[in-house]
């Protein structure tokens, strides 16, 4: 047994409502690599932020090298050694990399020895990275290298990671994990968040699991199965989505050699792309963040415009078609930002039915709103989708994330479309309902729809896709067939044009 | 310590609340500033709020001037509210109003002395065409070259007050008494004549159109589509255009709305109780329109009270300024005074004062 580097002893933190934490207790060894697991809402952020002084506990005790453990605030966690990596970064892109560490230190040292110790530290830990480079033209695993080095620089005992994967390519993953390892053996404590239960165990000493603010279990990821972990994590059985053999079908939608600006001065722009979709067909297309997913989103539902000929949805032109034109001729869009794009935050779920299934369920006439039909279309999603909300005249930003993706998934396919096209489907959903999505999503292309299915999580494209293509600066590879593709490949089509490996340049 | 809370959601007491609380304030603070200026406050605010109504010496008179002010104003301010709504903000109704009144005039100008019941129906249309005509110069820079609507439109109104001097000492002065800047009386050409309808009731086709303009307002905005858009935008942008909405089309429709309205209300004054094209016919219900739009709340209902409020306002001022030789500009301060205090006091619909004990170390 190591020696023992933080311990939690019974901390319980309530919010008005909800228990967020119920006593939790459980400890980390001197250069343990500590998995923290749980679903969305498990209470993983609200333990986090008691260890690292954003939030006080209601009762409990931590102890920290056999020392009493009360940070009041962040800066007193870090004078103790604890150091954290948010999820979504806190960098100004235009300042330069030293000048965004300098920012989030103490005492910062002079900008010229700063720069010099970034360099060391980053070279000695695989961790390339330029000082003078601005952040804003660094891709996501760089500004997450920016984050770390910044972390390191203040030599932790006991670094906090929260979801640090969902941004990388597999191969800028194994980058990190050898990172993580080699600070581990070096005796720096490591508390890793994630839902990705592979990653644990290919990682981690020890997992605790948290499951509606409680500990379920501690363990040793690698003596359990993702299955049994997944499991422990739900608390439930939870069953593969089921595929039907699939006859694919005629070509319904043809996208040729489009080149599309961006409307956003920050997008990416969409660069030759072309692919094919056929009735009963789910492609998956990967690709880290920001590299034209939304573009391709935007191009695809019809907010964003292109030439008539360049996209045709079963023969037809429908490229300079506008988003409630497509919908009537059988496509449909679930974007991936869901308050404020898919949903209107301040309007009822009723209101919200309304936004894009007008013309599909035939809502208006000559233009007035049939709002009692209205009504029974919302309750139908709620009802077949369990959209868990009080009823139908909820405002849409009082459900919580999950809930609402149901819903605003839900209501894309209840429009029963030929072609359905969506970013990110079960992005902060909890497994039962991401596996939910999925299996709908399925049901819905063997009844002959095509599906396209963006998403930056390969597990979950390789579960309901069955051809696979990546996006890359607003490139798109070729289509492959999903079966039999290696994650290596798949990181290759994904992370081509990434600094970070210039051996494996081009396509394996 | 005390810290400020943003709100989970925007309170609905307050919503509610904070426009007759404005009022409130409002009579307060006047108070305040009749008794600076020496005069007797309690006199001064029945006089411009209850007297108008109430009283038996004025009420007579006041009572059917009440809708012919508020007419035009609730008929603009329907307008503008459903643009505002979409965060379209057409500031220059003023100038629109002016240019309507100048097509309504134009045409009846026009057919001068000939009768015809054609003539009215006429005028009515192209006192509509002319706001609207107006409005569509910010909306067209705003789609085509993403100018700012409200500086355009606000800017409009100087140029559309130079062209209604030119025309009342040019184009469409009366002819027969030369020498004098203005039109024909319209009031005395009976095809053109904006005439009550019903003999001291003040009810005129312009609060006939003000009527109508209400119900149609509150039928689009909460049963048809095009109001359910402009909810949309107004609310949340990228859903709006998922939803299919035009954000161009959308500019135009709403300064086209508000700008005919407008340009209605000046025809239906120019016409009726304005009477002639003059040089100082613009009296401001352009600008008042817009209060009137914010303190009932952009909802159509809303805008009936306080369009009602505001034309109070305007009587009771003359009648002070009458009774109690109070400066004309008091009225104007007093309408600026409600703007403000209703604009403070909506800070609390969103967010909330909290008591904290001292600041953690």
């Amino acid at each position: 047994m190591r020696k023992p580097l933080l311990c939690l002893d019974g901390l319980t933190k309530a919010y008005p409502g909800v228990l967020a934490n119920d006593d939790v207790s459980f400890e980390i060894g001197e250069g343990q690599v500590h998995a923290l697991l749980g679903e969305n809402g498990a209470g993983k952020s609200t333990l986090v932020k008691m260890i690292y002084g954003l939030v006080k506990p209601d009762t409990g005790q931590m102890t920290l090298r056999g020392q009493p453990y009360t940070p009041a605030q962040p800066s007193e966690a870090r004078l103790n050694g604890v150091a954290m990596v948010f999820q979504h970064f806190s960098l100004f892109d235009a300042l330069d990399v030293a000048e965004n560490v300098a920012l989030g230190m103490e005492n910062p040292p002079a900008l010229r020895d700063l720069a010099r110790r970034i360099r060391d530290v980053s070279e000695e830990y695989g961790l390339p990275l330029d000082p003078s480079r601005l952040v804003g033209d660094l891709s996501a695993g760089e500004r997450q290298r920016v984050e770390i080095v910044r972390c390191l620089l203040q030599d932790p005992k006991l670094l906090i990671m929260d979801e640090p994967t969902s941004v990388l390519t597999p191969q800028e993953v194994d980058v990190l994990f050898h990172t993580l390892r080699k600070l581990s053996a070096e005796g720096t404590a490591i508390l890793y968040i994630s839902h990705k239960l592979d990653e644990i165990r290919a990682l981690c000493d020890e997992a605790t699991i948290l499951r509606g603010g409680r500990k379920v279990a501690t363990c040793d990821p690698r003596e359990k199965s993702s299955r049994e972990l997944a499991e422990l994590m739900v608390g439930q059985v939870l069953s593969p989505p089921e595929r039907a053999e699939r006859i694919l079908g005629e070509v319904v939608l043809q996208v040729d050699k489009l080149s599309l600006a961006s409307n956003n001065p920050f997008g990416t722009s969409l660069k030759d792309i072309s692919f094919t979709l056929r009735a009963g067909e789910v492609l998956g297309i990967a690709g880290v963040a920001g590299n034209g997913q939304d573009e391709l989103l935007l191009m695809l539902s019809g907010e964003l415009p292109a030439s008539a000929e360049q996209v045709k949805l079963k023969g037809q032109p429908i490229g300079h078609l506008g988003p409630n034109a497509r919908r009537s001729l059988g496509l449909v869009a679930a974007p991936e930002e869901r308050l404020g794009h898919a949903a209107a935050p301040d309007m009822s779920l009723t209101e919200n039915a309304l936004l894009s299934g007008a013309e599909r369920k035939g809502l208006t006439k000559y233009g007035f709103i049939d709002w009692h039909a209205t009504d029974a279309f919302a309750r139908e999603i709620i009802a077949r989708f369990d959209v868990r909300t009080p009823g139908p005249h909820v405002l849409a930003r009082a459900l919580s994330g999950g809930n609402l993706q149901k819903y605003v998934i839900g209501r894309e396919i209840e429009l029963d479309p030929d072609v359905i096209i969506v970013n990110q489907p079960t992005w902060g959903v909890d497994a039962a309902a991401a596996a939910f999505i999925r299996q709908a999503l399925l049901d819905l292309a063997s009844k002959g729809a095509a599906v396209l299915v963006i998403s930056q999580d390969l597990d979950e494209l390789l579960e309901v896709a069955e051809s696979f293509a990546a996006l890359n600066e607003g490139r798109l590879t070729a289509v492959r067939p999903a079966k039999g593709l290696s994650v290596e490949e798949i990181g290759l089509m994904m992370g081509g044009a990434h600094d970070m490996h210039p051996a494996h340049e081009g396509m394996a | 310590m005390i810290r400020l809370e943003k709100r989970k959601e925007p309170s609905k007491f307050w919503r509610i609340a904070n426009p007759f609380l404005a009022v409130a304030l409002t009579m307060l603070a006047g108070a305040v500033m009749f008794a600076i200026l020496g005069k007797d406050p309690i006199v001064a605010i029945r006089l411009i709020f209850f007297d108008p109504i109430f009283s038996e010496t004025f009420g007579s008179y006041s009572r059917p001037q009440l809708l012919i002010k508020s007419a035009p104003l609730i008929l603009i301010a329907v307008g503008l509210a459903i643009g505002f709504k979409a965060n379209i903000w057409n500031i220059g109704a003023e100038g629109q109003y002016i240019i309507g009144a100048l097509f309504g005039a134009g045409v009846a100008l026009a057919f001068f002395p000939a009768p015809g019941w054609y003539i009215f129906p006429l005028m009515v249309v192209a006192g509509a065409f002319g706001g609207f005509l107006w409005a569509m110069i910010p909306a067209i820079l705003k789609t085509r070259f993403n100018t700012n609507e409200i500086l355009v439109s606000l800017l409009l109104v100087y140029v559309a007050e130079k062209i209604l001097a030119a025309m009342a000492l040019g184009l469409m002065r009366n002819p027969d008494i030369p020498g004098f800047p203005g039109s024909r009386d319209l009031r005395r050409y009976e095809a053109a004549h904006n005439a009550e309808i019903f003999a001291n009731t003040g009810i005129h086709w312009g609060v006939v159109a003000a009527l109508i303009a209400v119900i149609f307002a509150y039928a689009m905005m909460t049963r048809h589509m095009l109001g359910y858009h402009v909810r949309l935008a107004g609310q949340a942008p990228r859903a709006a255009r998922f939803g299919g909405v035009s954000p161009a089309r959308l500019v135009v429709i709403c300064l086209g709305i508000s700008g005919a309205l407008a340009g209605l209300a000046g025809m239906f004054e120019v016409s009726g109780p304005g009477g002639q094209v003059r040089i100082e016919f613009a009296s401001g219900y352009g600008f008042t329109a817009i209060i009137v739009a914010f303190l009932g709340r952009l909802n159509p209902i809303g805008i009936v009270l306080a369009g009602l409020l505001l034309g109070l306002t305007y009587i009771g001022g003359e009648l002070s300024q009458m009774m109690l030789q109070l400066p004309s500009a008091s009225i104007q301060v007093f309408q600026g005074m409600l703007l403000f205090f209703l604009l403070a006091l909506d800070f609390q619909t969103n967010y909330r004062l909290r008591l904290t004990r001292g600041a953690r170390a």
